[in-house]
């Protein structure tokens, strides 16, 4: 992985060796007179962690709204694959290979866990509401395979105790891992964390760092992840792109991002 | 949390599995005992009290189509029974008009139900919560009027007379045992249907957009088709609903339909439970009876009564008669398990 990182280099590469599963070209988004995102470009190349960072109001969060396509880009554009993905609605995303979590956790409440990660098999599935109510023998066995895959990340994520609990009744960080399976199951290509260590623990935050790894590795994902843990991300992505006030002032390695004037001067302020 | 070692894990593991099933049994026999008492039930009351409870019987599927509208997608609809009308006067206009047998009507008023509304669940789309209430109120006070003005077809004030239907196959039971019978059979298969698409990814997917709508639409979920989807599916129950009140009662005119049908609809869901299946059937149970139980009480202030035993109902019950069972069950279980 490491090689693979360094031979991509600091710019993206025109000739895509390794294969770039995320672009985002000269991205801009106003809101009213706000320019929440400057003409910001960089690349998600396949099999890789990248991690955004960068203060709060920095657009982070705002570029994820743009790839889930729950914000309007103004100027630019995002190809996923190749294909722009401007054209998609938003609920045709994540059968593109594109999954997400959210920041301030967007469960089901009411739902148990396991169906809970059953709704994110939603877009892999395709049974209408007809043969789900006279029970088609294609639609139960569409339901068994949804469900086997559910259950496997329930297990991988160590869920199995509370599976047939109400989200809402379960501590933040269980949620989180709910959270994570939920964007797993429809085996995406591409996944979108978006601060996924807020609100953990030290201890959670470890754990947490190993998971992603483990989890790209055994699903040959790339991961795009949005995280104010500056631990977390230099110690999992293997690029970083760094962001204040909507413009990319970084990009590299996180040694690289680490050590830029500009990002020390973005978190710590001007040294006089 | 305790590191437990494997054996233990397993074996709690077992005993839970062995719980989990002792209790889908006990489920299982008690909905039994259920649908062998509302056989029994036509032989062990009156030919009026058999009437009575097939009144149950489609107002519960009625409700049930707004459990799945108001329950699990979240849309609240004062206006369910304009759907009622209109299934209620196809089966009638099919049978006068027509001469179709009653029971070939059933579908058509279903078919008519679902597609009326899906087409209100289209601009219904754009309204939440309490506008959405509002704009389905008009529908529930546009109603009577508009079944009066299309004259031609409905009869207006005056209302369509049907035949009571005959006994099939020579079966040595009366014309209401029969009709409660086959309104029986009915709710059962659109019981057992309702079951199958909630559970499944249909249901999923109604609950999500309920919980949360964004995060239902990232996963996947097209809330453009599926909000319409469950107006389509409530308008259906409905429109069955309305065609087996016309079988049953063999008469429709336009105020059977207003404003208060509308309400009385969603106050049998929110008492019977409104995210429910079982639910409906209190429900139906309480829009048929409650009336009944206040007149009893009091012959002079009826509605007071009614009212009284509402607010008793929301006191005592704040989710609904299903709400306070599950609660009950969760209890027995969760002594079970203290047990073992």
């Amino acid at each position: 992985m490491a090689i693979a990182a360094e031979s991509i280099g600091g710019t993206p590469n025109p000739n895509k060796s390794f294969g770039t599963i995320l672009e985002v070209r000269d991205v801009v988004v106003k809101f009213g007179g706000i320019v929440a995102l400057d003409r910001v470009s960089f690349d998600v190349p396949e099999g890789l962690i990248v991690g955004m960072i960068g203060p709060n109001g920095a657009g982070k969060t705002t570029l994820f709204n743009c790839l889930s396509r729950l914000y309007e880009v103004d100027e630019g554009d995002i190809l996923f694959d190749g294909q722009s993905i401007l054209r998609n609605q938003k609920h045709q995303i994540s059968q593109l290979g594109i999954g997400r979590t959210f920041q301030n956790l967007a469960l089901f409440a009411s739902m148990s866990v396991l169906d809970n990660i059953l709704v994110g098999a939603h877009s892999g599935s395709r049974s209408d509401f007809f043969s789900d109510a006279v029970r088609l023998p294609w639609v139960l066995r569409e339901n068994r395979l949804s469900h086997a895959r559910a259950r496997d990340l329930i297990s991988t994520l160590d869920l199995e105790e509370v599976a047939h609990i109400p989200v809402a009744a379960l501590p933040f960080g269980t949620q989180k891992r709910v959270e994570l399976a939920r964007a797993l199951v429809s085996r995406p290509r591409l996944l979108l964390l978006d601060e996924p260590a807020s609100g953990l623990n030290h201890k959670e935050v470890d754990l947490f760092a190993s998971l992603i790894r483990t989890i790209r590795d055994q699903n040959n994902l790339s991961i795009l992840l949005v995280e104010h843990h500056m631990g977390l991300v230099m110690k999992v992505s293997d690029r970083v792109v760094a962001l204040d006030f909507g413009r990319k002032i970084a990009e590299g390695t996180p040694a690289e991002v680490q050590a830029n004037d500009s990002v020390i001067e973005a978190y710590l302020g001007t040294v006089n | 949390m305790a590191v437990d070692t494997i054996e233990e894990k397993l074996a709690t593991r077992h005993a839970q599995s062995q719980l989990e099933a002792k209790l889908a049994f006990y489920k299982r026999i008690g909905l039994i005992g259920l649908i062998i008492f509302a056989v029994a039930l036509p032989f062990l009351v009156s030919d009026f009290r058999t009437f009575q409870f097939t009144r149950v019987l489609y107002i519960s599927i009625a409700v049930l189509g707004l459990n799945i509208l108001s329950g699990y997608n979240g849309q609240f609809s004062l206006g369910h029974g304009a759907f009622i009308a209109l299934g209620a006067y196809v089966a009638a206009i099919m049978m006068d008009r027509w001469g179709v047998p009653y029971y070939l009507t059933i579908i058509p008023a279903g078919l008519i139900g679902f597609i009326f509304g899906f087409l209100i669940g289209l601009p219904a789309r754009r309204l939440e919560g309490l506008y959405l209430a509002l704009a389905t109120f008009g529908l529930a006070l546009a109603t009577p009027q508009i079944l009066k003005k299309f004259e031609i077809i409905t009869m207006g004030v005056q209302g369509i007379v049907v035949d009571k239907p005959e006994v099939p196959f020579g079966l040595p039971i009366s014309q209401d045992q029969w009709l409660y019978f086959f309104t029986l059979m009915i709710l059962l298969v659109l019981f057992w249907a309702a079951r199958n698409l909630l559970r499944a990814r249909t249901g999923r997917a109604f609950v999500a957009i309920r919980d949360h709508h964004m995060a239902a639409e990232s996963m996947g979920v097209n809330a453009g088709f599926y909000k319409p989807l469950a107006f389509a599916i409530g308008g259906a129950y409905a429109g069955v609903a309305g065609a087996l009140a016309t079988i049953t009662i063999q008469f429709v005119a336009p105020d059977s339909f207003g404003v208060f049908l509308s309400i009385t609809l969603l106050v049998g869901s929110v008492i019977g439970g409104i995210a429910s299946i079982g639910g409906a059937i209190f429900g139906g149970i309480a829009i048929v009876f409650i009336p009944n139980v206040a007149e009893e009480i009091s012959k002079a202030a009826p509605w007071a009564i009614y009212g009284v035993i509402l607010i008793l109902f929301m006191y005592a019950m704040p989710s609904g008669i299903m709400g306070f069972i599950n609660m009950l069950w969760r209890g027995y279980v969760k002594r079970l398990l203290t047990r073992t």
